[in-house]
Parts: structure tokens; C-alpha cells; sequence
């Protein structure tokens, strides 16, 4: 195909990013008859033959159960699973092995504090702050927490462009907030929070804060030590592993205190029907056998990254999303959703009189994937009073053709629905 | 003997058998979404609402006649396309005879497999909910004959 956009931007060739495409074998696929073009990568990421190949390995080779056996395999897997969390520890730059805790995903992963912090820490009366552009995984779990402990939610308001409003944060940041959990990375704008700000403030009042990292995971390099956060969350599937595997972590502080989420085999030291006495972390919060391929394999993405490195990711990927924006933002009736000054990866969007389901339709016949409807965060969409956007959202092992076929698609679906 | 609602489903299947591709399919189902006159806006109210996941229906159904008057509507263009191919078959039929067809021409033009999951569950509820008036006026035309 011609392209409108390879001759007005030039992208730096320290990482080759043509041969990146060959490491993931489903960009190669057809889907309608044409070739796939994957811009849903907030949903999920796609996963190099290096991910892909170490899940085949681990059921040929390496399948035990870990923790437990005293054989061979056992000691094995029981090894690679652990290798994983060292890995994580370093990848988000966490101080301690013991505050990375496996989960099943970014949702079990805040479900869990909100259950087991909350416990504890969160008591009648008492406020729980959110933002207005959470995903329903960071708002649920804290409602079922107010309902249960007659506690309240407060929610931090943005501006029209996805902006968190600082003064209505500094406002509603009062002595009896219990915890404030706000995503570092909207996934529905794309708007990267002032985080370090909002963790300053909350921890002079001696408030915990929670980051749901599971978009920014894939795009930021995170550093949960210079961010001083109290626990940050994400998923697997998101930064190339598989799915059904996530990161809780915490501070050790807190951890220590929390009760166990779950009960039973892992979490436990010795049983009794009168008493048992809980493992220790990061065990205690790891009940029965875990996702152990989805462990072993998430260190071989968390490899791949790190091959690659997060600076460059994040380079390339706002490349794409100024490029995106540049080839869409003439189409006459384009409203942009999100137009914060700090933004990455995600392009959200709505046409005059076009229902957003209506083009993600015509362009999924054309091969392309895109995200239509609320993304999970219907108070957002209730915000800009619309019923959805369509969601173009970028990894780095996208490219200009991508952007220009997404480009000549939406101009063709807008041509015939209008 | 063939019932007129079958009838209507055989005609709509050889129109879409012309189409050589899915775009053109939606084309067509697109014009004939664009065709489908707007609902009266006193019947855009919640009760007459089928909820789905990315597009809603409004759905209001009264019996005239001893026959079934649909009107429908949706926010999205293909829905009210997909509205529309529902309406030719099912419009101004006997509520007993809504209520025990066979669309058996959602899966003979392929509507099922090829929408997305989201949008085929769209399609079913609002057969189902059809359907559903259809057996409530039947009811209430039998109370009151009775």
C-alpha cells in the first residue's frame, strides 16, 4: 500500500521495528481477507514467539507443581516461577522480592487491597478516594468495600481535556481518607496522571495510595521506589504474557498487616482445625497451586521488553499516537476524547452523527481492530455525554502502514455511513 | 402451505445471496438503516429500551387490527439495518405467528456468525423481546375478547 505518512515522519532506527513485526507471529495473520491491522493493544497486547514458545516448553518439559515436590521438575518450575517475581521486583523496581505478589490480573489484584486493606484499615465513615476516569475494576471493588465497611466514595473530577482537576484532588484530600486509587494511565484517554504529585500530597496526610498500572505498565518505566507508591497493580497479558497472570505489589509495610485474601494450600505455614498459622510473604497471599506456565512465561516477555528497553517503547509508541493524530485529526467532524498535554498510546475518538459500533463494524471488515463502546469506564463516557468512542490504541510493534490503513479504513467507513 | 413470514425470509436470503463480499452485505444492511423512518420520540422512553453493550434499541409493539406493529429504532446505523431486515419479516403478522417463527434466516445470510458476539447477542434480544410483545398482546387481545 502507498503510504501518506512514511514520506512527512522519520522514526529513529535504534531499534529495528520492521524485524520486531516478524517476533509476532499474528501480525501476519488475515482477518476478513485482509491483512490484520491490531490497534486494541490497551485490551490486550499480541505475544512474540519467544512468550509463545516458552508456554509450549513449560507443558513439554517443565510442568509440575512448584513449592511442594521434592523432585526434580518440581524444583525446576518451582524455580523459573520464582526467577518470574525477581524479575518483576526489577522491572518495576520494587525493593524487595517479597512485596511482589502473583494474582490473576490487574481486577483480583485490586480486589485484593480493597478487601484485605480494607479490612483493616477502612472504617465506618471514613473516605475512599478515585478519580473520574477509572476503569470499573478500580471502582467496583471499592463500592462492594464502602457498602460493606459504610464507608464513601469520593471522586477526584477532570477538566474536558482528561485532566485530573488538582485543586478539587487537594480539596477532597481531608484526615479521613482511608486510601486514594487512581490509575497512573487512563485507558480510555490516554492521560498520564501526576501521579508523584498525588502520592506526595496523600502520604502527607499519611494517606496510602494505589496505582492501577495496567495500562501504564506496558508503555512507562516504572519505578515504584522513586514513586514512592503503596501498592501498584497490573496485568500480564498486557506487556506480552499470557493471560490470567498479574502483579499485586505492595509495601512491605502493608502487606504485613493485610489478612490473607484467600485460604488454602500455599498461603499456609501449619494447619490445626483450632489454628493456622499464615505463611509468610509473599506466600500468605498466594492460595492454592497458582498459574504457574502464566508465571514462568511472563518472565519471558518481561525479557523481551527488556531487550527492547521501556525508553525506546515509549518513544516509538508516542511516535505512532503523533502520527495517528496528525492523519485523523483533519477528518471533518473528529472529536478527539482525551487531549491531555501528558498522554500516551491511546487514541479516542468520536465523529459527528456516527455511532462509534458503527466504524469499529466497517473496519473490522477491513482487517482492522479497534476498540468501540465505553471501555469499562462508563462515568467517562457519561462525562463527555457519549455513548462510547472508538479506540485506536498503539504498541510499539505497530507501524506507519498500520496508521495508514486504519487511516484509509475509517475514511472509507465514514463514507459509507454517513 | 409457506407462511408469509417465511416467505418474507426466503426473499431477504436470495437478496443477500447477490452480494459477493461482507462489505457490500453491509451496504445494503446500512441502507436499509438509513431508509427505516426514526421513532416517534414518545416511544423513546426506558421501558421500550433493549440495552446491549455497545448500540442501544428502542422497540415499541401495539396490535392493530389483530395484526403487530413494530416500530424500532437504534443509535447505531447497522442495528437499525439489522431493525429493518427484522421488520419486513415480522411486521403486521399475527402475534401467534411472531411468536412461534423460526428465523431461520439469521443464519442462512450468516448475520450470527458474522457479527461480533456483542452485536449477534443485540440481535437475539431483540427477537426475543419481540417475540415477548407478541405473546403479551396476544394475551391481553384474548382478556380482552373474553
Amino acid at each position: 500500500m502507498k503510504s501518506e505518512m512514511l514520506s512527512q515522519t522519520i522514526i529513529p532506527n535504534k531499534v529495528d521495528w520492521d524485524s520486531i513485526r516478524n517476533d509476532f507471529p499474528i501480525l501476519s495473520t488475515q482477518v476478513h481477507g485482509q491483512p490484520l491491522v491490531y490497534l486494541d493493544n490497551a485490551a490486550t497486547s499480541q505475544k512474540p514467539l519467544t512468550v509463545i514458545e516458552s508456554i509450549e516448553r513449560y507443558y513439554k518439559r517443565e510442568n509440575a507443581n512448584i513449592h511442594r515436590g521434592v523432585h526434580y521438575l518440581s524444583a525446576e518450575a518451582t524455580f523459573a516461577y520464582e526467577r518470574t517475581r525477581e524479575q518483576v521486583k526489577d522491572f518495576i523496581h520494587a525493593e524487595k522480592i517479597q512485596e511482589i505478589i502473583f494474582t490473576r490480573g490487574t481486577t483480583e489484584s485490586i480486589n485484593l487491597v480493597a478487601h484485605s486493606f480494607g479490612k483493616i484499615f477502612v472504617k465506618k465513615g471514613q473516605k475512599i478516594l478515585l478519580s473520574a476516569m477509572e476503569h470499573h475494576s478500580n471502582i467496583v471493588p471499592w463500592q462492594i468495600l464502602a457498602e460493606e465497611k459504610q464507608a464513601e466514595i469520593r471522586v477526584i473530577p477532570m477538566n474536558p481535556a482528561g485532566e485530573l482537576i488538582l485543586e478539587e484532588f487537594d480539596r477532597l484530600l481531608t484526615e479521613d481518607v482511608a486510601i486514594v486509587s487512581i490509575t497512573h494511565l487512563s485507558n480510555s484517554l490516554g492521560t498520564i496522571n501526576p501521579v508523584k504529585y498525588i502520592i506526595e500530597r496523600a502520604h502527607s496526610m499519611n494517606v496510602p495510595v494505589l496505582l492501577d498500572g495496567a495500562q501504564s505498565a506496558p508503555h512507562i518505566q516504572v519505578d515504584v521506589q522513586e514513586l514512592d507508591c503503596d501498592f501498584f497493580v497490573f496485568s500480564g497479558h498486557k506487556i506480552l504474557g499470557p493471560t490470567g497472570i498479574g502483579i499485586l505489589y505492595g509495601k512491605e509495610k502493608w502487606l504485613d498487616l493485610m489478612p490473607p485474601y484467600q485460604g488454602g494450600g500455599e498461603m499456609i505455614k501449619t494447619v490445626t482445625f483450632e489454628k493456622t498459622v499464615y505463611n509468610d510473604l509473599p506466600f500468605k497471599f498466594e492460595a492454592g497451586t497458582p498459574h504457574i506456565e502464566g508465571g514462568i512465561c511472563l518472565g519471558n516477555s518481561i525479557d523481551y521488553l527488556n531487550q527492547i528497553g521501556l525508553e525506546n517503547i515509549h518513544q516509538r509508541e508516542n511516535e505512532l499516537l503523533a502520527v495517528a493524530y496528525n492523519a485523523l485529526k483533519d477528518i471533518p467532524g473528529i472529536q478527539f476524547i482525551g487531549t491531555a498535554k501528558e498522554k500516551s498510546s491511546v487514541l479516542s475518538f468520536v465523529l459527528n452523527g456516527v455511532h462509534p459500533y458503527d466504524i469499529g463494524v466497517i473496519l473490522d471488515q477491513q482487517g482492522i481492530a479497534v476498540r468501540t463502546g465505553h471501555h469499562c469506564t462508563q462515568p467517562v463516557m457519561d462525562f463527555f455525554k457519549i455513548p462510547g468512542t472508538v479506540r485506536a490504541s498503539f504498541s510499539f510493534y505497530n507501524n506507519l502502514e498500520d496508521i495508514d490503513r486504519f487511516t484509509f479504513g475509517l475514511k472509507k467507513a465514514i463514507k459509507m455511513l454517513v | 402451505m409457506v407462511n408469509s413470514i417465511d416467505n418474507q425470509q426466503d426473499i431477504l436470503i436470495s437478496e443477500f445471496e447477490i452480494f459477493e463480499n461482507w462489505m457490500d452485505k453491509y451496504e445494503y444492511i446500512i441502507d436499509l438503516g438509513k431508509e427505516l423512518p426514526e421513532l416517534d420520540p414518545k416511544f423513546k422512553v426506558e421501558q421500550n429500551l433493549i440495552k446491549g453493550c455497545q448500540s442501544q434499541v428502542w422497540l415499541h409493539s401495539e396490535l392493530k387490527n389483530g395484526l403487530v406493529e413494530l416500530n424500532a429504532d437504534s443509535d447505531a446505523i447497522i442495528t437499525k439495518g439489522l431493525i429493518a431486515l427484522i421488520i419486513r419479516v415480522l411486521n403486521h403478522q399475527k402475534p401467534e405467528e411472531i411468536s412461534k417463527a423460526d428465523l431461520y434466516m439469521t443464519s442462512r445470510i450468516g448475520l450470527n456468525e458474522h457479527l461480533s458476539p456483542s452485536r449477534s447477542n443485540g440481535l437475539n434480544s431483540m427477537i426475543k423481546q419481540i417475540k415477548m410483545d407478541s405473546l403479551a398482546l396476544m394475551l391481553k387481545n384474548g382478556r380482552n375478547s373474553n
